[in-house]
């Protein structure tokens, strides 16, 4: 309990802290921030009204502070461009996104697990050496060449996929390999270094001597404990997917939280900018936050902060 | 340990004769202006002409490459040089200090941190404006937390060795400890560290630059060259092909070489005589 309330109060001047960077990005903007998102010929009463809107023409304290409770309350402000609530807009965008990141995850483990595990029992062997050069080279592949490359092939070429909108399950399987298979390739090592840990076990060799076979020992026995880590690493490496999301998006104009930041970036609509940075990096926050948990009450010798 | 050194070098010489030189002599070795725009000549195969073809605008993509490969490693020696130089400082002084520097210190890495992967350089360039100097001050905003927590976990075992301690008792003040004794002990994990930091911010610059958010419309970086390449994806599939070999190759030597680095300079695989 101690731990859960110590992890829990950790969270807090995080939190806090990003609020209060995000808070500060607009003040960040080079010159005056209404100028830049009305541009230079807009009319001083319409500029007026704006930073009225936006509460620039409040000292910075007291802007902070409505900020601050506004954040609390959910209200994230008003959008410039087609003035719906922030929230409201980024409410909209959160299932797209969350499909495209379940869909990595799933196409992440589908690829790295038989990897993993074969390059584990065939150590040493051609397979191992395969799914190295794979978690190298699917390592160092950006994703923003992965993504045209997949579309060349299976969408212009072979005809077997669509791209470019949100539908059916094959609307998703290529951005979810595209955002997938950088994840992939470090699960396929972690999977075989896991296994191969466990399979040095004295239980993996009693079952061996108690004349089990190689693959039932493998599936049944080894690989349920090879799992600790290799969920750990899926937590982890959510804020990789968050971020290479926003990429994966931009490539299938993916109708999610990624899209909409970037639009908002062209339009210079600032209050959506904001809203979806703080909005992603909470997110970020509370996996991170629910990942130790788990992990700390999985296995109770890791219950540090 | 002889392995470990030999690969060293051997990515070194890779990395310097297929991307440092080749970087650096950019206007010598390019066949053509890598902005020049001539529509007659526009999506061309490669060639005898152009080696790797043209783009949407006519140029020449092997000169664009090369072109691009400047940009790669300005930003990419830039970006670590001032996220080393701002991260061993923050390091030294959390670890050495302690007490309070330390808790705010690291408490702000912790604040940064939360925003993952390319988010927070994505937010600076949107308020900051694309450009050269804003790609390299967005992606240190981050880089540098790396390096901090990297030299702060040094720190606290190096001081409490026996020669630190004895150059305390000697009475030398607390910089000249941190600079002269502690610092020159934790040089090489920042320099293995370093390598993998190449290759990370010449990946986020591409990144930021096929999102549109990188350098200026115009400049051939490789990032916005693979974004040109995917309107065209259709008609001319080599427009893409190229620069995303490029970064490939260049990202896989550096993090390659920071291993080989790591296994060549880690003192404990020295002892054990592995590597």
């Amino acid at each position: 309990m101690t731990f859960l309330l110590r992890r829990l109060l950790w969270t807090l001047p995080i939190l806090l802290g990003v609020l209060t960077l995000v808070f500060f990005l607009l003040h960040l903007v080079p010159g005056d921030p209404v100028d830049l998102m009305l541009g230079e010929n807009a009319l001083p009463a319409d500029r007026e009204q704006l930073r009225h809107a936006l509460g620039l023409d409040r000292p910075i304290p007291q802007q902070y502070g409505r900020y601050l409770l506004n954040a609390a309350r959910g209200d994230l402000g008003q959008s410039l461009h087609s003035r719906r609530p922030v929230a409201g807009l980024i409410l909209e965008r959160v299932p797209a996104t969350v499909e495209l990141m379940l869909g990595a995850i799933a196409v992440a483990l589908a690829l790295a697990l038989p990897l993993g595990i074969l390059a584990a029992i065939q150590r040493g062997h051609l397979l191992d050496s395969g799914s190295m050069l794979f978690a190298v080279l699917g390592a160092a592949m950006p994703n923003f060449w992965l993504g045209p490359l997949l579309i060349l092939v299976f969408a212009i070429r072979l005809d077997w996929l669509p791209v470019n909108e949100r539908g059916g399950i094959e609307h998703l399987v290529l951005p979810a390999l595209t955002l997938g298979t950088g994840m992939a390739a470090l699960l396929s090592r972690i999977t075989r270094a896991a296994l191969l840990d466990v399979l040095g076990e004295d239980y993996i060799r009693n079952a061996r001597a108690r004349g089990l076979g190689r693959w039932r020992v493998v599936l049944r026995h080894a690989l349920r404990n090879a799992l600790v880590p290799i969920i750990t690493i899926v937590g982890l490496q959510v804020g990789v997917l968050l971020s290479g999301a926003i990429i994966t998006e931009s490539i299938f104009d993916w109708p999610g939280l990624g899209t909409l930041l970037l639009e908002a970036i062209n339009q210079r609509d600032y209050p959506v900018v904001q809203g979806c940075i703080l909005f992603i990096a909470t997110t970020y926050i509370a996996v991170n936050l629910v990942t130790d948990l788990l992990y700390g009450l999985a296995d109770p010798r890791i219950r540090v902060p | 340990m002889r392995r470990a050194e030999t690969r060293a070098i051997v990515l070194a010489a890779l990395l310097g004769a297929g991307f440092l030189l080749p970087a650096l002599l950019a206007p010598w070795l390019a066949p053509y202006d890598p902005l020049a725009v001539e529509l007659a000549a526009a999506l061309e195969p490669p060639g005898a002409a152009h080696w790797l073809g043209s783009d949407e605008q006519g140029a020449d993509i092997l000169s664009r490459l090369l072109y691009g490969a400047r940009v790669s490693l300005l930003v990419g020696v830039a970006t670590v040089a001032l996220s080393a130089t701002l991260g061993v400082a923050v390091g030294l002084a959390a670890g050495y200090l302690g007490g309070w520097w330390d808790q705010a210190l690291m408490r702000l890495v912790d604040v940064l941190l939360a925003f993952p992967g390319l988010l927070l350089a994505i937010a600076l360039v949107a308020v900051l404006g694309p450009g050269l100097a804003n790609v390299v001050i967005a992606l240190s905003a981050l880089g540098w937390t790396g390096f901090a927590r990297l030299v702060r976990g040094q720190v606290l075992w190096i001081k409490e060795l026996d020669y630190v301690l004895a150059a305390q008792a000697t009475g030398a003040g607390d910089l000249r400890v941190m600079a002269g004794h502690v610092l020159p002990n934790v040089l090489s994990p920042v320099i293995v560290q370093a390598s993998f930091a190449v290759a990370g911010a010449i990946l986020a610059e591409a990144s930021l630059s096929f999102l549109g958010l990188g350098v200026p419309v115009g400049v051939p970086s490789w990032g916005a060259m693979l974004a040109e390449g995917k309107h065209v994806l259709l008609e001319a599939p080599h427009v893409s092909m190229a620069p995303g070999l490029a970064i490939m190759a260049v990202v896989l030597g550096f993090n390659l070489f920071g291993d080989a680095l790591n296994d060549v300079l880690d003192p404990r695989r020295r002892q054990d005589g592995r590597g």
